[in-house]
């Protein structure tokens, strides 16, 4: 790869344009080096604007997470870390595929970089599915932003089931202290974590869900190269649209890689 | 065309780091560092995502030209977040709205 955009293969390229002229090559490219160079410039802009576009939810979570440190570490610890941590390894796992797909088309494979591309997809599909399950959850357990959020639901089904079985003296004081040591625990009264855990799972659900449709868009452009390869048109010369689909997936794969810290492990030690 | 083709040994090295580095930052959240579990956690991230780029997405093997374009978007990521927070935490902006008492989670 060449570190200079236009001159270096100037002289050569003119050759290679009369001479042996790959079919990709754009007319107002010199060499398929220099084509290249572009296109990688150019995603990596994109991309840019992806990490600033992300950026600002990061900021928007950073500012709450200081000022609601203790609403945070209590939601954070509502979501389930087998669910977080499979989707983190799967996401790797499709990192993996995906390189694997580039490097296969790089060495002129095309039935590989098809199968691995349609792996990656599968690990994708994979990981919405995780998703969905997550949401359902938070759905079935009015963990939802909006007007049935409820933070106190579960101890208010128990506090309710506890009544409704019948007021035994028994009962009454290990109920009270409980609710003592989950105070000494936590400051916030159950109003206070009723508003504040709401901030955090209106957080949580745009950062996952913006994510969540950078996958679903990813599987789509996906499709789309896999069809590519499929009717073989890649090479070792010209393999530029997976690649650019490569660093797309790579890229949502680093934001879920902040994000699984971020949202899953707050506080879990306590 | 000169492109690198990077041996498949290597990626599965990585994408082994990324799995192991996983563990480590769930091991990490797991045990009180206090004030250190989040730089930590990010520390961790950071290396991960840096393994992703570098190798993954070949930064590695890419112009000079292109490697300035990804530090001037970190760049401008670390304006984001750090003016913004200067800002948050030098300043008094911890008035909360509703029954909540801004000075009960300050003190924390």
């Amino acid at each position: 790869m060449s570190n200079v955009v236009a001159p270096a293969g100037h002289a050569a390229g003119h050759h290679d344009s009369h001479a042996a002229h790959h079919p990709a090559l754009q007319h107002h490219f010199d060499t398929m080096a220099q084509q290249k160079e572009a296109a990688v410039i150019g995603m990596w802009v994109f991309l840019l604007t992806e990490i600033l576009f992300f950026g600002g939810l990061f900021v928007a979570y950073m500012i709450y997470r200081v000022w609601y440190f203790e609403a945070f570490a209590e939601a954070s610890r509502r979501l389930s870390l087998f669910w977080g941590g499979l989707n983190t390894a799967v996401l790797i796992g499709s990192s993996l595929t995906m390189a694997l797909a580039v490097r296969c088309a790089q060495t002129n494979s095309r039935k590989w970089t098809v199968n691995w591309l349609i792996l990656t997809m599968i690990l994708g599909c994979v990981f919405l599915g995780v998703k969905v399950i997550e949401y359902r959850d938070k759905f079935a357990n009015y963990e939802v932003p909006g007007a049935t959020y409820n933070w106190n639901y579960h101890e208010e089904h128990e506090a309710a089931a506890a009544a409704g079985a019948g007021e035994h003296a028994a009962a009454a004081p290990e109920g009270g202290e409980s609710a003592e040591a989950a105070a000494h625990h936590v400051k916030m009264t159950p109003d206070q974590l009723q508003r504040t855990t709401q901030l955090y799972f209106s957080l949580y659900f745009t950062m996952t869900g913006l994510h969540a449709l950078h996958m679903i868009i990813g599987v789509g452009l996906m499709l789309v190269i896999t069809g590519m390869a499929w009717k073989g048109k890649f090479d070792d010369q010209y393999y530029t649209p997976v690649e650019m689909a490569g660093l797309y997936w790579h890229f949502v794969d680093i934001v879920w890689i902040f994000l699984f810290p971020l949202l899953y492990l707050v506080e879990r030690h306590m | 065309m000169s492109d690198h083709v990077s041996p498949v040994s290597l990626y599965i090295t990585i994408f082994l780091s990324l799995m192991v580095l996983t563990a480590l930052t769930v091991s990490a959240a797991f045990i009180n560092l206090g004030t250190f579990n989040f730089p930590v956690a990010m520390l961790i991230a950071g290396f991960k995502a840096s393994l992703v780029i570098w190798y993954f997405m070949h930064m590695k093997y890419q112009s000079h030209l292109t490697k300035l374009a990804l530090a001037t978007g970190i760049f401008f990521l670390a304006i984001l977040l750090g003016e913004t927070m200067v800002d948050y935490v030098s300043k008094d902006f911890n008035r909360i709205p509703g029954p909540i008492e801004a000075s009960s989670i300050i003190k924390k």
